[in-house]
């Protein structure tokens, strides 16, 4: 058990900050700090560019396999990544569905040509991806999909009818993967497929969600006999497949998210010693808390990335989730509580948010999207401790 | 960066397991409990001789087997899991990190030795009266012992409190101040062999009987030059305290996770309604929040015993070094809430059986509060935390 980092890790930390250095300049200047959860909607095509000026260095898709243009960078190179890529306040990655959810779904279950078709546009960042699987009446019961895939006997292709929602950037992408029933009869996780969309067609229509932000990262979409370009794994596969892209989300950008995290907590303690805030005797409390939480909250991430054994690995991963919500959700609290009544105060009318507003909002989803608390209780305990599943209702 | 057991290191492990799980039954525990010593000598023995876990972290120069904290960490988790009643934690945690932090040559070789060897037991002595002022203080403020120097040694007066194992080692490293001084000044540590003339030493019945805690008195006691391990001692001693809280944060993860593991495994037995009371949501989610503890309280331990290490070895990283107060601090006070979270949420998910003196619930939850209370609790650690995040000092 060791916290250092090898000669190579560090010479490899240098490059990168370096790199990030020389290039996060100029026209980009303005995206430091930008474009992160609760902030998405902003300068969508600066930071399209951007995709492709990292690219152009080679720093997209760092952890994927050299064959499919990655680096093929260990473990440890990829936390280094996300650690120096945050720390120099670089802007939320509009192609991160692509590199970390699509991408990894297809080296795992795509046939090669699909790998062919679909990566390098990934790699170059001049693809971006968004994911269709919540539904209206498919939230927390996941496996409730009601979007209908039929193949087309003619065309052998797969036409898509259904309603997609919280869509993150739909409106930007240009691909979507969407869990259908192939299967009309089916219910549940049985008869589901997984299908690559082109969001550049007449039979999708991309709806913005007007948050209680104001703003919209969240999309309805719609699929009026849209035509599936691909199916990733057989029929009936897809929900083998969505779930093995669950794993993906774990991944090691949750470093990066976590130095996001930091710079937040840093600006509350910076405002906390300029108000005085911090002589506060339990917001004193609650600031510690919150160090204390994020710091553990790393090497809870380092446990479940070190360990390969599968073991311990899966405990640490499945409270990770309920464990960054909950944290995040209690920081943006903290960031209210520590400004007093100048909380309130909007950066201008008519409701344009201060970074800390608008995080403390985005918050309050933090502990709903991708699996609500309770969810996440409910597999803790079901996976991680062996109790009894919750009954269905059909 | 390997933050994960090496083989070696989960080989130590293991064998604690087995053996304590062998030794430190709920029929031990509770025969040595009740015991003026606090432990039983023949079962000490054995650990001194066949396991020789009481000479991991000495170097082998002193005849110790040289390893890091974070084997001691591995050994400790265990102990704390089966609450085994023993003078390890006193003898190694309190008296030989000590010995390592603040000794002389001349102490190491022959207290050291004697420590790996199994023919010594030790304790560190430095709680006053002071230390229950205001809800618990527990850093070099609250040595209110004096010592005075003498024309050939030195002259000790006052009396120690919450002294863990103190009616029963062989070796009491104690702390003293000079006449008029405060907080850390002032503080000079000696090494005592415990049948020094003019102390008397008597065990204190506590609520928590798995750990035996001792008033010690000194009147005018003379001690030989060669007593004394340090003068200005008073950042020696805190660095003492913080590798001290890392061993109770790791006897507090085992313990949680333990009382964690018997509560699920009571619950898929104990029907009620016609169904395993494990099935109800209300209490899975209860047990969900009992392991996310119990795993950032894992990782908390492991990071704060890797800069233990880094601590302790004289090559090792400057940096992590440097984060031993802080990494005590927030591994002690997570540690503590969890341990007392699950081990009252033990006796509610048990009912009324958990309030029977028969079943070892209650062990688990009279350790939890003193385990929590000694060296400070949560609050206190995150307001050790606060200090160095926002006053700019440690």
């Amino acid at each position: 058990m060791k916290l250092t980092f090898s000669k190579e890790d560090e010479q490899f930390r240098e490059e990168i900050a370096a790199w990030l250095k020389a290039n996060l300049v100029g026209e980009f200047e303005q995206l430091k700090f930008r474009g992160g959860p609760g902030d998405e909607h902003m300068f969508p095509e600066e930071r399209k560019q951007w995709e492709q000026k990292l690219a152009e260095g080679g720093w997209t898709c760092v952890g994927w396999p050299k064959e499919y243009g990655g680096r093929g960078a260990s473990i440890e190179q990829q936390v280094i990544f996300f650690e120096e890529y945050a720390r120099a306040g670089a802007p939320g990655r509009v192609g991160h569905i692509g590199e970390g959810l699509a991408g990894p779904t297809l080296i795992a279950f795509g046939t090669e040509a699909q790998k062919q078709k679909y990566l390098p546009g990934i790699v170059s960042g001049k693809e971006l991806w968004c994911q269709g699987y919540s539904e209206p009446s498919a939230g927390s019961d996941l496996a409730n999909v009601k979007t209908k895939a039929r193949l087309d006997e003619k065309t052998g292709k797969w036409s898509i009818n259904g309603q997609k929602v919280w869509t993150s950037l739909a409106h930007e992408s240009d691909w979507c993967f969407v869990v259908a029933r192939t299967d009309p009869d089916s219910v549940a996780h049985k008869g589901l497929g997984f299908f690559l969309v082109s969001m550049h067609q007449p039979g999708v229509t991309v709806r913005p969600i007007e948050q209680l932000t104001g703003t919209s990262e969240f999309n309805e979409v719609f699929f009026d006999d849209a035509v599936a370009e691909d199916i990733v794994g057989e029929p009936g596969d897809g929900w083998k497949v969505a779930m093995g892209l669950l794993g993906f989300e774990r991944g090691v950008s949750t470093l990066g998210q976590q130095m996001l995290f930091q710079n937040e907590l840093d600006e509350i303690v910076r405002i906390a010693k300029a108000n005085g805030a911090a002589k506060d005797p339990v917001l004193r409390q609650r600031i510690a808390e919150a160090h204390t939480g994020l710091r553990l909250m790393r090497y809870n991430a380092m446990r479940m990335l070190s360990d390969t054994s599968g073991g311990a690995l899966q405990k640490a991963a499945l409270v990770y989730k309920l464990h960054w919500a909950s944290w995040h959700r209690n920081l943006g609290a903290l960031a209210m509580d520590v400004l007093g009544p100048e909380a309130e105060m909007l950066e201008s009318a008519p409701y344009n948010l201060t970074r800390l507003q608008s995080m403390y909002l985005f918050t309050r989803s933090d502990t709903i999207y991708g699996g609500t608390n309770q969810i996440q209780r409910n597999i803790i305990a079901e996976r991680g401790l062996g109790m009894p599943k919750e009954p269905k209702g059909r | 960066m390997e933050f994960v057991f090496t083989d070696e290191q989960q080989m130590i492990r293991d064998t604690a397991e087995a053996f304590l799980q062998d030794v430190s039954t709920s029929e031990a525990v509770r025969a040595a409990m009740a015991t003026d010593a606090g432990f039983d000598p023949a079962l000490w023995e054995r650990i001194c001789t066949e396991l020789c876990f009481q000479a991991i972290t000495i170097p082998e120069e002193f005849g110790g087997m040289g390893l890091g904290y974070v084997e001691l960490a591995a050994v400790l988790e265990q102990m704390g899991r089966f609450l085994l009643c023993s003078p390890f934690f006193s003898t190694v945690a309190l008296g030989a990190n000590a010995l390592m932090v603040a000794g002389n040559d001349a102490q190491k070789a022959q207290y050291l030795t004697q420590i790996a060897e199994g023919s010594l037991t030790a304790t560190l002595a430095y709680t006053g009266a002071s230390a229950a002022k205001a809800g618990g203080q527990w850093g070099p403020e609250v040595v209110d012992a004096t010592y005075t120097k003498a024309a050939d040694g030195y002259v000790l007066d006052g009396a120690w409190r919450y002294v863990v194992d103190g009616h029963t080692a062989g070796l009491l490293l104690m702390a003293a101040r000079q006449p008029g001084t405060c907080g850390q000044e002032g503080i000079a540590l000696f090494a005592v062999p415990a049948d020094t003339n003019g102390l008397s030493r008597e065990w204190t019945p506590t609520m928590d009987q798995t750990r035996h805690l001792a008033a010690i008195t000194a009147k005018q006691v003379t001690l030989p030059a060669d007593a004394l391990m340090c003068e200005n001692a008073g950042k020696q001693l805190s660095r003492i305290i913080d590798l001290a809280k890392v061993a109770v944060a790791a006897e507090q993860m085992g313990g949680s996770q333990e009382i964690l593991d018997r509560t699920v495994a009571y619950m898929q037995e104990r029907v009620q309604f016609g169904r395993a009371i494990a099935s109800f949501q209300a209490l899975k989610h209860k047990t969900a929040d009992m392991m996310l503890k119990c795993e950032v309280s894992r990782s908390a331990v492991y990071y704060a015993a890797c800069v233990a290490q880094e601590f302790l070895s004289a090559d090792g990283d400057a940096a992590l070094a440097a984060e031993l107060p802080e990494a005590a601090a927030m591994a002690k006070g997570y540690c503590s809430d969890t341990y007392f979270f699950n081990a009252g949420s033990a006796i509610q998910l048990y009912g009324g059986v958990g309030f029977t003196w028969e079943y070892d619930v209650h062990l688990y939850f009279k350790r939890a509060k003193s385990s929590e209370l000694f060296l400070g609790n949560g609050a206190q650690q995150r307001e050790q935390v606060a200090q160095m995040l926002l006053d700019g000092g440690e």
